[in-house]
C-alpha cells in the first residue's frame, strides 16, 4: 500500500492498525535468475533497478545479517557530485539526479534535504584550485558557486575567520549537496524492491560459490545451496573476504572510518560544511546531533571502531574551525570498514569468473553513490555492457594505468 | 595502540606511519615479471580480518621500518620486527 499524507491521516483516525511490515520475509527458492549478495544500500539498489529498469524479478538480495545493517547504517549521510574527474563526474551526476527523483520514484520518505555543501579553502593556490573543480562541475551540468571570504562569512558567521594556521579565504559552495536520513534509503530500496517480487533474504551468508568451467552456477549459504547464472558480490567493507571465496584478490585494504554524533542542539549548523585542510567536516541532523568526521585512521581494520588519536585530531581540528562547538557534548562515536582502493576510486565490474560481477571499493563515498550504483551495476548485469557512466570504473584498470585518483594522493590503499 | 619497536620499546602508535600491508615486501618482481605479476604484488591484497602483517616507519622515533604482526579486529599488537630482518620470526 503507498505512502501518502492522506493514508497518515486516515491510520492515525483509525487507530494506526493498518500499517504492516515494508517487506515479505521470504525462504529462499532453490533457483533464481541473479543472486545480489549484500542487503546494504547498493545490494538493495542494484535489486530494485534490476527488477524496475530490465524486468528481472526472479532474483533475490542474501544478507548475512539485517538489511541495511552495514556501512549504510554507520556513515555521515552526505550527498554531493562535486568531483573533478571525468570516469567520476558523469557517475556522482547521475547519482545525484536519481536522488531528487528517488522519493517519489520510491514512494518513501528518505528526508533528502539539499542543504548545500560548502568546501572550505585557506590559500591563494586552494582557491585556484576549487575554482577550477567548480568549473568542472558547471560543465558537467551541476552547480557550483565560489564564495569569497564574505559570502563564507554570510552563510557560516560562526566560523574561527582568522585563524592562523587557516585563515578563511572562502570556500566552494555546491547548492544542491546535503544529506539523507541514511536508513531510509537502505528501507526504501528494499521496499521498493520487495514489491516488484525480488526476494530479500536476511540471516543468510554466502559461505562459498559453486563455479564450473569458469562459470558460477550458485552460492553455497548457511540456509543450503542456491543455482543462479548471474551473482554480484556488493559487500563494501568486506568484499576482499568474500572474493576470497571465489578464489580472488581484490585491489583493496580495509580501513576504519570513524564518526561522532553529539547531543541534540537547536538548528545552529545549516550546511554541510567540509574543513578539508583539517580533515573535518560536519553536518547538523533533523534531531538536532551535530554529526561530524575526519579521516580514516591509516591502518587496516576491520574493527568497526576506531582510536583516540584520530578521534583527538578530528575534534581539535572541529574545535580550530568552529569554535563553539566546544561546548557540545559527544553522545557517541563509531566506526565503519572502508573498501581503500589504490587509487580512491570504486569498482562495478565483471570479474574473471563468468556470470560473477564485483560492486567494491567505494572507500569513505559509497552513500551518496547508492542509487547510480545499483543503477548501473543493474545494467551491467542485464545488458552485459557497463553503463556509459560507469564505464570507468574498471577491475582491472591498475594492471592497466588507467586509474582515477581523484585526490592525486598516489598509490597506497589508505592515502584517499 | 602501542607498537614494540625492537630499537626504542613500546611506543605510542602516533609515531608510526603505515606504510601498507607486508605481503607488498616480499619477493619483488624482476622487471621480466609478467604484468599480472607485478600488478599482484603491487595493487592485489589478502585483506585479511584477523592476524595480519604490516609494515611501519618510526617517523618520530628511530626512524626503523618495522614488520609489524597485529590482528585486524581486535587492534591487539603482538609483535614487531625490523623490516630488514624480514623472514625471521616477528
Amino acid at each position: 500500500m503507498a505512502f501518502s499524507g492522506w493514508r497518515i491521516l486516515r491510520e492515525g483516525l483509525t487507530g494506526n492498525k493498518g500499517w504492516g511490515p515494508l517487506w515479505r520475509t521470504p525462504e529462499p527458492r532453490k533457483a533464481y535468475d541473479a543472486l545480489i549478495i549484500g542487503g546494504g544500500g547498493h545490494g538493495l539498489s542494484t535489486a530494485y533497478y534490476l527488477a524496475k529498469n530490465h524486468g528481472m524479478t526472479r532474483i533475490a538480495v542474501l544478507e548475512r545479517g539485517y538489511l541495511g545493517g552495514g556501512n549504510v547504517g554507520r556513515n555521515t549521510t552526505i550527498v554531493r557530485a562535486n568531483y573533478f574527474l571525468p570516469g567520476n563526474q558523469e557517475f556522482y551526476s547521475h547519482s545525484l539526479k536519481l536522488w531528487e527523483g528517488m522519493e517519489a520514484d520510491l514512494n518513501f520518505n528518505a528526508m533528502h534535504s539539499q542543504r548545500g555543501l560548502i568546501n572550505l579553502f585557506h590559500s591563494d593556490g586552494q582557491r585556484d584550485a576549487f575554482a577550477r573543480r567548480g568549473n568542472a562541475m558547471i560543465n558537467q551540468g551541476d552547480d557550483a558557486i565560489l564564495l569569497d571570504r564574505e559570502g563564507v562569512r554570510e552563510l557560516l558567521p560562526y566560523l574561527d575567520f582568522d585563524n592562523h594556521r587557516f585563515p578563511v579565504y572562502g570556500g566552494l559552495l555546491h547548492p544542491r549537496g546535503g544529506t539523507a536520513r541514511h536508513d531510509a534509503v537502505a528501507w526504501g530500496y528494499a521496499r521498493g524492491a520487495d514489491r516488484l517480487g525480488v526476494d530479500l533474504i536476511q540471516n543468510c551468508e554466502v559461505t562459498g560459490f559453486t563455479i564450473a568451467g569458469g562459470k558460477v552456477t550458485g552460492v553455497e549459504t548457511t540456509r543450503g545451496p542456491i543455482a543462479a547464472p548471474m551473482v554480484a558480490m556488493v559487500v563494501a567493507g568486506r568484499s576482499g573476504q568474500l572474493a576470497a571465496k571465489a578464489g580472488m584478490r581484490l585491489p583493496i585494504e580495509s580501513h576504519v572510518l570513524q564518526a561522532f554524533v553529539t547531543e541534540g542542539l537547536k538548528p545552529v549548523i545549516d550546511h554541510v560544511v567540509s574543513f578539508g585542510m583539517g580533515h573535518f567536516y560536519i553536518s547538523q541532523s533533523d534531531k538536532g546531533g551535530l554529526v561530524f568526521g575526519g579521516d580514516i585512521d591509516f591502518y587496516s581494520s576491520y574493527a568497526q571502531r576506531g582510536n583516540l588519536p584520530m578521534m583527538e585530531h578530528v575534534m581539535e581540528a572541529g574545535m580550530s574551525l568552529m569554535p563553539m562547538i566546544g561546548k557540545a557534548k559527544v553522545l557517541r562515536s563509531w566506526g565503519g570498514i572502508m573498501d581503500m582502493t589504490p587509487d580512491g576510486s570504486p569498482i562495478i565490474d565483471k570479474t574473471p569468473v563468468e556470470g560473477l560481477f564485483v560492486d567494491a571499493g567505494w572507500n569513505y563515498g559509497g552513500f551518496k553513490a547508492v542509487p547510480a550504483s545499483g543503477w548501473c551495476l543493474a545494467h551491467l548485469m542485464a545488458t552485459g555492457d557497463s553503463h556509459p557512466v560507469a564505464a570507468r570504473f574498471r577491475l582491472d584498470r591498475f594492471r592497466e594505468g588507467v586509474l582515477l585518483d581523484e585526490e592525486g594522493t598516489g598509490a597506497q590503499h589508505n592515502l584517499h | 595502540m602501542r607498537i614494540p619497536c625492537p630499537l626504542c620499546g613500546d611506543r605510542d602508535r602516533r609515531e608510526f606511519y603505515y606504510m601498507g600491508a607486508a605481503e607488498a615486501l616480499t619477493a619483488p618482481p624482476g622487471p621480466e615479471a609478467p604484468p599480472e605479476v607485478i600488478d599482484d604484488q603491487l595493487h592485489l591484497r589478502t585483506n585479511p580480518a584477523g592476524e595480519t602483517r604490516d609494515v611501519w616507519y618510526h617517523e618520530t622515533g628511530c626512524g626503523a621500518w618495522l614488520i609489524v604482526t597485529r590482528d585486524t579486529v581486535t587492534h591487539a599488537v603482538h609483535g614487531a620486527v625490523l623490516a630488514e630482518r624480514r623472514g625471521t620470526t616477528a
